[in-house]
C-alpha cells in the first residue's frame, strides 16, 4: 500500500511538467497577442509595444522564457495577470471557493439522489421503475444545460417565485469573505439569515450542475449492480436465507460501487474545472469563466496557471479516489 | 407571564422584515452586464468601465447636463478661454473632498495639483505614473489630447490654465469625458511610496456621489453614498453592481426585483417589458450609429464601384425590422440625429439590387466574387445581433451573385485583427462620447484613425480630412454644421461604409426607482436617483 502510494505520488511529477509545457506552448501556439488586446479598439504605439513586450519578458526566446516560467513556478510563483497586473495564484483563490463550494453541492446531491435511484432501478429490473429512472436519467444527459437553466429559473424564480434568479447571496447582506465559501463565511458572520439566503442561492446551479452527473452516476449505479446482481455469491447469499435489503446493500452494492466511485471521481474532476455555462447564467463568479476569459485576452499568465492548478487539483482528486478504490475493495489490497 | 410561541415568532418575522425593508429602500441593486477591466477610466475605452468608475465615483472640470449633451461646470466653477481659443483658464471649485475609505484618508480638499496629476499622467511619457498598469491611455491619444495640450499649469491651489497647441472646438466637450476624470494625487503619492501604484487603478478614489467599497470579480461591486459629496449626499445609502452577463437572466432578475435596475436589454423582451406594469422602460434615440465598412485598401474595395454597389445592394429597412424589430431607425448619416438634430445627406443609397448589379457589371466584376462579412460576437447598444445581420447582408448579396462568407472571432481578436486590417468588411459601431459630431468623423473617418486602425475602412480621403480638421477648430456652430455637410457627400460618393442604423436606447428599470435620467451617451448615472 506505501508503495502503491509511492508510485502514485511519483507518477504526478512528469505529469505536471508535462501540463505546464503543453499549456506554456499551445496558449502561444493559438493566434492572438496579450499586449494588443489589453490597448483595446484604440491600440498602442510601436515603441510602447515593444517596451509592454520587455516588461512581461514577451520579447525573449520561447524556450529562454518557458525555462524561466518553470523556474518561477518551482519557486511558487504563477505570475501576474496581464490583463488586471493581479497575481494569479490571489486571482484563483479568490474564485475558486466558488466553484468548489457549488461542484461538491452538486456532487453530493447527484450522488445522494443517484446511487439510489440506480440501486432501485436495477433491483427492479424491467418495471416501469426501471423504465422510468433509465428514461429521466437518458434526459438528464442529454438536455441541453443553458437550456435546462433557463427553464429553471423561469419556472422557480420568475413565475413561482420561490427561488432567487442568480448570485451568491442577496445584496441586502455583506459578509465578509474569509474562507471564500457563502455557506461557511456567513456562519463565520453568525448571520442565520445570510445562510440560509446563501443556501437558497445554491440549489438552482447545484440542480443544474448535478443534472448530468447524476444521470451518468444513476447509470452506471444500475449496470454495475445488473452485473454483481448476477454473481454466485448473490445467489449463495439468498441461499443462506439473507434478507433481501443485506443482500442488496451489503454484498451486491459494496461490490457495484467500486466501478462507480471511479466515475464519481471523474465526475467532480469535471465539476471543479469550472462550469462555465452555469456559472455565466447563475452569475456564479467561478473559475470557469475566468479561464476562458483568460484564454480569449491570450492572458498568458492566468491561463498558464490556471491550468497547472487545476491539473493539480484533478490530479489530487484521481490519487484520492484510486486510493479509495483500494480501500473499498479488499480483493485488491490483498493483491499488492 | 404567558409565552406565546405564535406571538413571539410574528413579532421576528415582522422586525425582521421591517430591518429588511429598511435595508433595501436605501440600497439599488443594478445589474451590469460585465466586469470592468479597471477602476481608472484614464486606462479603458469600455463604457462597462466607465459605468463601474468615472460615472459614480470621479469628477471631472466640466461634466454633462444629466440626460443631455450640455456642458456644466463640474469641478470647475467656471473658466474663461483666451481670444485665440489656445489658452483655457479653470477656476476650480473650493472645499470639495475625496472619498475617505478604509484604505485612504484624505487630509486636504481637491486642487491644483489633482488636476495636473490627472492630466500629466496621461500626456508625459516622462511622468513615473505613466507606464503604471500597463500605462495605455487609448481615449487620450484618440481624443488628439496628447497631441493639443501643450502645457497644464498651476496658477494657484485653485486655478488651473491649460495651454492648447492649436484651437479646437471640441476640447471643452472632451474633458467632460470619462477620461477627463481627476484623480487624487495625494493618494497616488501614497501608494507610489507604499510601492503598491497600481492599487491607484484598483481601489478607486474619487471625489464623485458615490465610494467604492468592494468588488468581487465576476460578482459584483458595492459601493455607498459618498457623506462630504460636494453636491450633497445622495438618498441612495448603498449602490451594487450585480455582474450579469446574460441579458435573459438579467431580464429576469429585474422581474423577480432582484435588481432595480438593468443594462442593455434584449430587443425582444422590450414588448413584454412595457407591459409589465412593474416595470418602466425610458427609451431615447442613441447616440449611436452601426455600421459596415469596406476595407478600401483590400480588393476588390478598393475600386469606390464596387463600394457603391454594396451601398445599393442592401436593403437596411429589412434590416430595420428583423434585427431592430422597430428598436432603430435607418442611418442616413454617420452621426446620429441626437447631435444638433442631424439630417442625412442627400445622396444617401436607396436599396436597388438592379442597379447595385449594373454598377458591379460596370467595374468588371458581372461574375460576382466571393467575399467575407465579419461579424461581432457580441450584443451591443448599436447593434443586437450582428452574426444576424450578416445573414441577411449575404442574403443580399447572393441577389447580385456575391457569394459571402460570414466570419466571427472573440470580441477582443475582432477589434484587435481588424484594426491590423485583416478583414475585408466588417459590421462594427460606435456610441458618442461628447455630443460633439467631430466625435464621430474623426476617431472613425480621419487619416488619422487610419494609420491606428481605428478607421476600418482604412479610408483615407483628403478633401474629406481637410474638411472635416477646419470644421474642428471652427468656433461657430453653423459653419461647422455647414462644413460637416460637405464633408459627408464626399463620404457617401466614396462609400467606405454602408451606414446601416442608429438604435433607440431603451433602459428598463422598476417603478420604484425614482430619478433616472437616460444617459444620451449610453451610461448610467446613480447620482439623484432615489427608491420610493
Amino acid at each position: 500500500m506505501p508503495q502503491q502510494l509511492l508510485h502514485r505520488l511519483l507518477l504526478v511529477i512528469p505529469t505536471i511538467v508535462g501540463i505546464v509545457a503543453l499549456t506554456f506552448f499551445l496558449i502561444r501556439l493559438a493566434p492572438g497577442d496579450p499586449i494588443l488586446l489589453l490597448a483595446g479598439e484604440h491600440g498602442v504605439s510601436a515603441e510602447r509595444y515593444a517596451e509592454l513586450q520587455q516588461q512581461f519578458g514577451f520579447d525573449q526566446p520561447l524556450f529562454i522564457q518557458f525555462a524561466g516560467y518553470l523556474w518561477q513556478v518551482l519557486n511558487g510563483n504563477l505570475g501576474q495577470s496581464v490583463v488586471t497586473q493581479t497575481p494569479v495564484l490571489e486571482e484563483f483563490s479568490n474564485l475558486f471557493p466558488a466553484t468548489l463550494e457549488l461542484a461538491l453541492v452538486a456532487i453530493i446531491m447527484a450522488v445522494l439522489i443517484a446511487i439510489p435511484a440506480g440501486v432501485l432501478a436495477a433491483v427492479k429490473r424491467n418495471t416501469v421503475i426501471d423504465h422510468s429512472i433509465t428514461a429521466v436519467s437518458l434526459v438528464g444527459y442529454s438536455m441541453p444545460i443553458f437550456w435546462w437553466a433557463l427553464l429553471l429559473i423561469l419556472l422557480f424564480s420568475v413565475n413561482l417565485g420561490w427561488m432567487p434568479v442568480a448570485g451568491r447571496l442577496n445584496f441586502i447582506y455583506d459578509i465578509e469573505s474569509v474562507t471564500g465559501f457563502m455557506l461557511i463565511d456567513t456562519l463565520i458572520a453568525n448571520d442565520h439569515d445570510a445562510f440560509f439566503d446563501a443556501v437558497h442561492h445554491l440549489i438552482l446551479p447545484a440542480i443544474v450542475l448535478a443534472t448530468i452527473p447524476l444521470a451518468v452516476i444513476t447509470r452506471m449505479t444500475r449496470s454495475s449492480m445488473l452485473e454483481v446482481l448476477k454473481q454466485d455469491y448473490i445467489r449463495t447469499a439468498r441461499a443462506k436465507g439473507l434478507s433481501e435489503f443485506s443482500v442488496i446493500f451489503k454484498h451486491a452494492l459494496r461490490n457495484a460501487l467500486i466501478p462507480v466511485i471511479t466515475v464519481i471521481g471523474l465526475q467532480t474532476s469535471i465539476l471543479m474545472t469550472g462550469a462555465i455555462l452555469t456559472e455565466t447564467i447563475f452569475s456564479w463568479p467561478g473559475i470557469g469563466k475566468w479561464l476562458l476569459e483568460a484564454v480569449y485576452r491570450r492572458d498568458y499568465p492566468v491561463v498558464q496557471g490556471g491550468v497547472l492548478l487545476i491539473a493539480g487539483l484533478v490530479i489530487l482528486v484521481n490519487t484520492v479516489v484510486d486510493l479509495l478504490y483500494v480501500l473499498i475493495n479488499p480483493s485488491l489490497r490483498q493483491q499488492k | 407571564m404567558l409565552f406565546n410561541p405564535h406571538l413571539t415568532a410574528m413579532l421576528l418575522l415582522s422586525s425582521m422584515l421591517c430591518s429588511m425593508q429598511v435595508a433595501i429602500a436605501s440600497t439599488l441593486v443594478y445589474c451590469s452586464e460585465g466586469s470592468p477591466e479597471t477602476f481608472n477610466p484614464q486606462l479603458s475605452t469600455s463604457g462597462t468601465t466607465f459605468d463601474a468608475s468615472s460615472r459614480q465615483l470621479y469628477n471631472r472640470l466640466l461634466e454633462f447636463k444629466p440626460g443631455t449633451t450640455e456642458i456644466i461646470p463640474g469641478l470647475a466653477q467656471r473658466w474663461e478661454a483666451s481670444g485665440d481659443g489656445l489658452e483655457y483658464t479653470f477656476h476650480l471649485r473650493p472645499n470639495v473632498s475625496f472619498h475617505s475609505t478604509e484604505y485612504f484618508t484624505p487630509s486636504r480638499f481637491f486642487n491644483a495639483d489633482d488636476v495636473l496629476f490627472s492630466f500629466n499622467r496621461q500626456r508625459d511619457t516622462s511622468n513615473p505614473w505613466y507606464t503604471v498598469s500597463g500605462g495605455v491611455y487609448k481615449y487620450f491619444n484618440d481624443m488628439g489630447f496628447n497631441k493639443l495640450i501643450k502645457d497644464v499649469v498651476k496658477l494657484d491651489e485653485n486655478i488651473v490654465k491649460i495651454v492648447l497647441k492649436n484651437p479646437d472646438s471640441t476640447f471643452l466637450s472632451n474633458l467632460a469625458m470619462d477620461f477627463s476624470s481627476i484623480l487624487s494625487k495625494q493618494y497616488a503619492d501614497e501608494m507610489m511610496i507604499a510601492e503598491t501604484p497600481e492599487k491607484l487603478d484598483l481601489k478607486p478614489v474619487g471625489t464623485g456621489p458615490f465610494m467604492f467599497v468592494k468588488y468581487e470579480k465576476d460578482a459584483f461591486i458595492r459601493y455607498q453614498a459618498h457623506p462630504a459629496y460636494w453636491k450633497g449626499m445622495e438618498e441612495l445609502d448603498k449602490l451594487v453592481f450585480a455582474i450579469t452577463v446574460d441579458p435573459s437572466v438579467r431580464y429576469a432578475r429585474l422581474r423577480t426585483g432582484e435588481c432595480h435596475v438593468m443594462a442593455y436589454p434584449l430587443p425582444t423582451d422590450i414588448k413584454s417589458m412595457m407591459k409589465n406594469p412593474a416595470i418602466k422602460v425610458a427609451e431615447q434615440p442613441g447616440l449611436n450609429t452601426a455600421y459596415w465598412a469596406f476595407n478600401t485598401s483590400k480588393a476588390p474595395f478598393d475600386n469606390v464601384l464596387v463600394r457603391q454597389a454594396m451601398n445599393y445592394a442592401i436593403n437596411r429597412q429589412a434590416i430595420l425590422d428583423v434585427i431592430y424589430k422597430g428598436t432603430g431607425s435607418i442611418a442616413s448619416s454617420v452621426i446620429p440625429p441626437t447631435i444638433w438634430n442631424w439630417k442625412g445627406p442627400e445622396n444617401d443609397y436607396v436599396y436597388n439590387p438592379d442597379r447595385a448589379k449594373k454598377i458591379l457589371e460596370n467595374a468588371g466584376f458581372a461574375e460576382g466574387f466571393e467575399i467575407d462579412i465579419w461579424a461581432m460576437p457580441v450584443q451591443r447598444p448599436y447593434n443586437p445581433n450582428a452574426k444576424k445581420m450578416a445573414t441577411l447582408i449575404q442574403q443580399d448579396l447572393e441577389k447580385i451573385g456575391i457569394k459571402a462568407n460570414v466570419v466571427t472571432y472573440e470580441w477582443g481578436t475582432y477589434l484587435k485583427k481588424s484594426r491590423q486590417g485583416e478583414h475585408q468588411t466588417i459590421l462594427l459601431g460606435w456610441t458618442g462620447d461628447n455630443g460633439d459630431p467631430d466625435n464621430f468623423f474623426s476617431p472613425l473617418l480621419s487619416c488619422a484613425a487610419a494609420e491606428t486602425g481605428n478607421n476600418r475602412s482604412f479610408w483615407c480621403n483628403k478633401q474629406f480630412n481637410d474638411l472635416i480638421s477646419l470644421a474642428r477648430i471652427e468656433p461657430d456652430m453653423q459653419k461647422r454644421k455647414k462644413l460637416y455637410k460637405r464633408a459627408e457627400v464626399i463620404f457617401k460618393q466614396d462609400a467606405p461604409w454602408v451606414t446601416i442604423a442608429h438604435s433607440v436606447r431603451f433602459q428598463p428599470y422598476l417603478s420604484n426607482v425614482q430619478g433616472l435620467k437616460i444617459d444620451p451617451f449610453g451610461g448610467i448615472y446613480f447620482s439623484g436617483v432615489s427608491l420610493k
